[in-house]
């Protein structure tokens, strides 16, 4: 009995009354206004935002976009994937391809036809998945379709023999360790170990402008909140739903009738497709991909971005994501070695104080308040509504 | 100056005791080597002749030393010396105590001369030398050092000593020797024929080249074609050779995969959860090593005996401290846990970075461990693989009976097997899983002591297995050891199958890519658990 009260209060939380709309107006009014510091006041006004900070924050709206892409499977599914960061990375490599092309002969080597690292490797021609990859509209598709492949093969792969649990966390991590083997590989055409960089300028502006750079900035937040909002939709359709019962009962969904492995595999090429989109983004923004995004690792920290934040809030995500990043930053030029240190002790300890996050912990100072507000007398008419329901 | 002096020091430490053992030349080799220190170049050899044929002292060095154009002497008393480089600076040592005299000039020492003809009688004294060593491996290596320049003299030397030969194997490689030389020198075509035919079945890398010249050259084309066949046959039996090669590298490997999965799939198979941190209790098992080695530096013989309990109570105790403090308050969430045990394993990497520094520490390996067995001259394993081969063996064996024939293994796969019908039955799971967690760690422990035998000790030492361990798991299936045993062999062998094909680095995504196909098929694993409990 207790366990079919916990789990309805989760359904009930996730469908609550939605904090979206107030969070993409506040994330907005940032954005324009860190972005009008930066190019409209003087460098020596107090209030100047430097281009530094400007691309730090267009790199955590990024985290967040991905934090929300595991976010979407984990919290909402319960799909644990290990392997985002793979899905990041091929989205970074498709906009690096892109970027690299657009350098032309201003390479070290000034070949115009091939990227540095080819005429390095002694390469008469380029590989065939490089062609066409200077056109900015393929390279975007390939931002798309190919995490979405990887996810849908990989996705019907797992989903289809029933691999859930642990076993499915491992199988991603393995996919994001063999394509983090197989990305070090000069003959992949990938840049082999140092990946691709010394990229010069994205649809003929320039990389390292402010404009450009507050451009960037201001896309990505644009395209988090039209994802965030895009989301939290889906998650109030009848497919969200029926997502949703796959999370809390996968087995009784199944026997209801409802194809469970398609709403999975679905929801995990979408979640692909936005972690291939910020891993897009993040690319311009820091001037570089290379095999190490691949680690399974980095996958692992994007994990605990959405734990610490709250799973199943898509909020709680892209606040995790911001404020383990905000952290790690400070942490890492203040004493680097206790960065891991208290990394570790976040996994531990968010997962045992804190499993439904900051989001979490903000709801239940809620109920706390109005439960004493309850004690004192006037009942509220929502509790009493819950309790009925239950 | 005074790492010049350090180097010295040590030199000299290590010369006296090396040549401890050796024997000072007697009464009767001393004015032979005094008039050595005299004796007109052209009036040498017969010194020399009469100081092989004396008893006493081993004359082995002097021959080396002389041939190489080492050997002086000091003016004043007539020592002998042999001049060695060490650090770009020349040294002087006794040629018989080892003494090392640091403070000789140039001035005081004097070169014996050596020519062409005493040249040609040092090589073949030392090969007779070495050819009445007592030792059948040094006789039998002699005869090989002497494969490369057969000549008259050098085969009437070995045509001789044959005839005395008691060993097979020393007698079979002088065989080879003589037969060689007929097949190079021989004028007569059917003696050739016989040569290479006695030279069949012998895997000397020079036999294959004798050969490669003859099947090319040889006038007479019985000779060719008898030749082609030898090179055939040769070739034949090296590709097994290296197939037997292979598969004692994948065993090595699979057995090192063995000694780290073994413990992930029991706490797995007992719990349900993924222990994250199980690649660093192998990285602390390995670490405990080189404590211990620290720690007793005079007993790296017996380190390791010492290393494996201590190693499987480090790793044990702070896997049941993991236990205690964390796993164990989340339980019925492998997810968490699994995300838990990650932190976990973060904190102690850069603890153990923080402690013993980001550095790769280097362990010793005991003499009795190291060296190899030549079966052959293209086989030979390596001593430490095969070690840990019947090592991971023997861990699984009595990891098979404690889980078989122990009040603790009989709960162990209680729980394993139906957690609430083992509670009910009056079965402290609670203690059950503390225990079990304590037995994969420190199992966990013994392989970091394996591993450490075979690369250098890092703090990422447990990341470069911890994914591989994984798959075993996966592959092999939960709550069955002989499905683990299978799976980490398999893995093994075909790793190191694909690797000389494909590189590395493509070998292993090929068997990741083969075990996410696998699953397909066999999502429980090689041996599922059956029965209603093993949803």
């Amino acid at each position: 009995m207790s366990g079919f009260m916990s789990k309805f209060m989760s359904f009930s939380r996730i469908n609550g009354d939605s904090k979206v709309a107030p969070f993409v107006v506040l994330l907005l009014t940032v954005t324009v206004l860190a972005s009008a510091c930066n190019l409209l006041l003087p460098s020596d006004s107090i209030f100047y935002v430097s281009t530094y900070t400007i691309t730090l924050l267009g790199k955590y709206l990024c985290y967040a976009m991905l934090a929300l892409a595991v976010d979407v499977i984990w919290g909402y599914c319960g799909i644990l994937s290990l392997g985002h960061g793979a899905f990041f990375a091929l989205g970074g490599y498709a906009m690096g391809m892109y970027l690299m092309r657009q350098i032309g002969d201003r390479g070290v080597y000034g070949n115009p036809d091939l990227p540095d690292f080819m005429v390095f490797l002694n390469w008469s021609e380029m590989p065939w998945f490089w062609q066409g990859m200077d056109q900015f509209w393929i390279a975007m598709l390939m931002v798309l379709l190919v995490p979405g492949l990887l996810a849908f093969v990989f996705g019907w792969l797992a989903f289809r023999s029933r691999v859930t649990g642990v076993y499915l966390s491992i199988m991603t991590q393995a996919l994001t360790y063999a394509l983090l083997l197989a990305f070090f590989r000069n003959e992949m055409g990938f840049g082999g170990n140092n990946g691709l960089t010394d990229f010069k300028d994205i649809l003929g502006f320039d990389l390292q402008a402010d404009s450009t750079r507050v451009s960037l900035f201001i896309i990505t937040a644009l395209l988090l909140c039209g994802l965030l909002i895009l989301s939290k939709k889906i998650m109030q359709t009848r497919f969200g739903k029926v997502i949703i019962a796959v999370r809390d009962g996968e087995s009784r969904a199944r026997f209801i009738g409802y194809k469970t492995e398609n709403y999975k595999v679905w929801l995990f090429v979408y979640s692909a497709m936005i972690a291939g989109i910020a891993g897009a983004l993040y690319v311009p923004q820091v001037g570089i991909i290379n095999p190490g995004e691949f680690s399974p690792i980095n996958s692992i920290e994007m994990v605990i971005w959405v734990a610490v934040g709250g799973r199943g809030t898509l909020i709680g995500a892209i606040i995790g994501a911001i404020l383990v990043n905000y952290a790690k930053t400070k942490f890492t030029a203040i004493m680097p070695d206790g960065w891991l240190f208290a990394l570790g002790a976040m996994f531990v300890l968010v997962t045992l104080y804190l499993p439904k996050g900051l989001m979490g912990l903000w709801e239940q100072l809620k109920e706390k308040q109005q439960q004493s507000k309850n004690q004192s007398g006037n009942d509220s008419p929502n509790e009493k509504a819950e309790e009925g329901h239950a | 100056m005074n790492y010049f002096i350090k180097i010295c020091s040590c030199l000299l430490a290590l010369l006296i005791s090396s040549s401890a053992l050796a024997e000072l030349p007697s009464a009767a080799q001393q004015p032979l080597l005094q008039e050595l220190t005299t004796v007109k170049l052209s009036k040498t050899l017969p010194v020399l002749q009469q100081l092989e044929a004396s008893e006493g002292a081993d004359m082995l060095p002097l021959f080396k030393t002389l041939l190489g154009g080492n050997l002086y002497f000091v003016r004043e008393d007539g020592r002998l010396l042999g001049k060695y480089k060490a650090q770009g600076a020349t040294l002087y040592a006794d040629l018989f105590t080892g003494e090392k005299l640091v403070d000789l000039t140039k001035k005081q020492v004097k070169k014996i001369k050596v020519n062409n003809r005493l040249r040609g009688y040092l090589g073949e004294a030392i090969a007779r030398i070495q050819l009445n060593n007592s030792d059948s491996d040094v006789r039998a290596e002699a005869v090989r050092s002497l494969f490369s320049d057969l000549d008259a003299n050098t085969i009437e030397l070995i045509r001789t000593a044959r005839l005395d030969e008691q060993s097979r194997s020393v007698q079979d490689v002088m065989d080879v020797a003589l037969a060689l030389y007929r097949a190079d020198n021989s004028d007569d075509a059917t003696e050739r024929l016989q040569a290479v035919k006695d030279l069949q079945g012998s895997l000397e890398p020079p036999v294959r080249n004798q050969l490669t010249k003859l099947a090319e050259n040889d006038p007479s084309r019985s000779v060719r074609k008898a030749a082609q066949k030898g090179l055939d046959k040769i070739a034949k039996q090296a590709e097994m050779y290296s197939f037997v090669n292979q598969l004692f590298f994948g065993l090595s490997l699979g057995s090192v995969l063995l000694l780290a999965a073994i413990g992930l799939a029991i706490t797995f198979g007992v719990m349900g959860v993924i222990n994250m941190a199980h690649g660093e209790m192998i990285m602390l098992g390995a670490y405990t090593t080189y404590v211990v080695q620290l720690l007793l530096p005079e007993m790296i013989e017996y380190s390791l005996w010492i290393a494996v309990p201590a190693a499987f109570i480090v790793s044990g105790l702070v896997g049941i401290l993991i236990e205690r403090l964390v796993i164990r308050h989340l339980h019925g969430r492998p997810l968490e846990t699994l995300l838990a045990t990650f932190g976990i394993s973060l904190i102690l990497q850069q603890l153990v970075r923080t402690v013993f520094s980001p550095l790769n520490r280097q362990v010793a390996t005991p003499d009795w461990m190291s060296g190899s067995i030549e079966i052959n001259p293209l086989l030979s394993l390596t001593l430490n693989r095969l070690y840990i081969v019947a090592f991971a063996l023997l861990v699984f064996m009595i990891l098979l009976i404690v889980l078989k024939k122990t009040s603790l293994g009989l709960n162990v796969r209680a729980v394993s097997q139906n957690r609430d019908m083992a509670k009910a039955m009056g079965i402290r799971t609670d203690r059950v899983d503390a225990m079990t967690f304590g037995l994969g760690s420190g199992i966990a422990g013994i392989a970091g002591v394996a591993l450490s035998q075979l690369t250098n000790v890092g703090p990422n030492l447990g990341q470069a297995y911890i994914i591989d361990s994984f798959m075993v798991v996966v592959f092999g299936g939960v709550g069955n050891l002989w499905g683990t045993l299978v799976a980490a062999f398999t893995l093994g062998i075909a790793n190191k199958f694909i690797e000389p094909v494909t590189g590395a680095v493509l070998a292993s995504i090929l068997v990741l890519v083969f075990i996410i196909l696998f699953i397909q098929k066999r999502p429980k694993g090689l041996f599922p658990q059956k029965g209603r409990a093993a949803e």
